[in-house]
């Protein structure tokens, strides 16, 4: 699994980063980034799509294979 | 926050957001706007739109071009608004749009970013038991008046670097002019005590600047000239303004839930694990605010007739209490695993403050289980809620063991 932020659709909510801090980063501006290049770890996946499923402003995608 | 107001006959084309019903439970009237008219309209104080369903509440935010936020109050003066506004942006970056919006949020953000608020987390959790302690052995309290609303303005205080000890002086002036907005010479008064109050701390802070926002923006320069001293004052207004009143209401709500819920406080106490899920849930079920927009350009919406000039009142209270988005949208549950609320606004206005929020509201309600895990309110009395801008409770006694 692979995930991106759009940084055109992100405005700071930082759930993600509240919910899966392994995954994001948020800078001083609230601006949401994923950790790496996005490949999230079997054991996170779930929580993964969890972060997915509370952004506000649909920001998070998953990458196709 | 007791009214005169005519009574609504028909709420799909005059409803009233400051009706003693619709504050005591908007709940009811919302699930019936949405099913039978999503974006209800009225004339009293102006021409306004109330959306209901998430979809058209989120889509309306994110419309800056049609939807200006120059005009963001929900409940303007009885009367008429003055010649000349007291500042001419207004409370940037919330009363301005692109591009003043764009870096006088730049400028506030780095203030409330998550790592500047864990440093604000051990103050506020001293702040909250030494208010707990003050009524703790007594077995009852006012949870809004000596609890919730002693918070966030302190917190806030501590901010922007002024004393706390006009406290009761700060939370005054944000009622009057949030919870009292359409009182004109209540709301002036106010805005004149609190502008009044700012400039001279600029002037101090002039003289000596410290490390705190205030002395920071005067000391901050945009495109080689420093930052107009209304832009500042309005910014320091912001801060104060919309951090206290909202805030408090988010943490007097949750404590009533959990007043009225008792399996909900059990759980709560049990599996203190659920905190933060709990908290993104209260200020769900529960969310405070409400902003307006104003009409820029005569525009069809989903088949309502905007015309320029006409107000929005962005009802993200009722879009989070939506059955398209959230299952079962009126129960509280406190693990609630899929919540995309917007709580905190949606598009480019999203709360400053929102990091800030959530600690304070989780500190003061692990503070309060701690110290206080059972509590119920007093048998027989009566509440009193805010409405309009900021719903929360104003009056909220409870019992305790």
């Amino acid at each position: 699994m692979k995930i991106r932020v759009d940084a055109g659709k992100c405005q700071g909510h930082a759930r993600c980063y509240a919910l899966v801090p392994e995954l994001f980063s948020v800078d001083d501006y609230g601006q949401s980034s994923v950790v790496g290049d996005g490949t999230v770890p079997a054991e996170l996946e779930e929580r993964a799509r969890l972060a997915i499923a509370n952004c506000p402003e649909y920001a998070i995608e998953e990458l196709a294979d | 926050m007791a009214r005169r107001t005519a009574p609504v006959s028909d709420w799909s084309q005059d409803f009233d957001v400051l009706d003693a019903g619709y504050i005591a439970d908007p709940f009811t009237f919302w699930d019936q706007l949405r099913q039978t008219c999503p974006i209800a309209h009225s004339n009293r104080r102006g021409s306004n739109w109330l959306p209901t369903r998430y979809e058209d509440v989120t889509a309306m935010a994110h419309d800056i071009e049609h939807f200006s936020s120059v005009e963001v109050a929900v409940i303007p003066f009885d009367g008429e608004e003055p010649e000349e506004p007291l500042l001419p942006y207004g409370l940037p970056p919330i009363s301005v749009d692109p591009p003043i919006h764009t870096w006088t949020r730049r400028l506030l953000l780095p203030w409330f970013s998550h790592r500047r608020v864990e440093g604000y987390e051990a103050m506020t959790r001293d702040l909250c038991r030494g208010l707990i302690d003050s009524f703790v052995e007594t077995g009852h309290a006012d949870a809004a008046e000596n609890y919730s609303q002693q918070i966030p303005v302190r917190v806030i205080a501590h901010i922007l670097g002024v004393t706390a000890d006009l406290s009761d002086t700060f939370t005054g002036w944000v009622r009057d002019i949030l919870e009292f907005g359409d009182d004109k010479e209540r709301n002036m008064a106010a805005m004149e005590g609190l502008f009044t109050y700012f400039v001279a701390e600029i002037a101090k802070r002039r003289e000596s600047p410290g490390s705190d926002l205030l002395s920071e923006l005067l000391q901050t320069e945009v495109d080689g000239a420093a930052i107009e001293e209304s832009v500042v004052l309005g910014m320091a207004a912001l801060v104060l303004i919309a951090g206290v009143d909202t805030t408090w209401s988010a943490i007097g709500s949750s404590l009533w839930h959990l007043a009225t819920h008792e399996d909900d406080r059990k759980r709560l106490v049990a599996e203190p694990e659920l905190m933060p899920l709990a908290v993104e849930e209260l200020l769900r079920a529960y969310s405070p605010v409400t902003m307006a927009r104003l009409v820029t350009s005569d525009i069809e919406f989903k088949g309502c007739p905007m015309k320029t000039g006409d107000k929005l009142l962005m009802n993200f209270p009722a879009a989070n209490r939506d059955p398209d988005v959230f299952e079962d949208p009126d129960r509280v549950v406190l693990d609630r695993q899929h919540n995309r609320h917007v709580a905190f606004g949606s598009g480019i206005h999203r709360c400053a403050g929102s990091n800030l929020a959530r600690m304070e509201l989780r500190v003061a309600l692990e503070e309060w289980l701690e110290r206080i895990p059972e509590f119920r309110l007093v048998e027989g009395a009566e509440l009193t809620w805010a409405g309009g801008q900021v719903r929360g409770p104003r009056v909220l006694p409870v019992v305790f063991p």
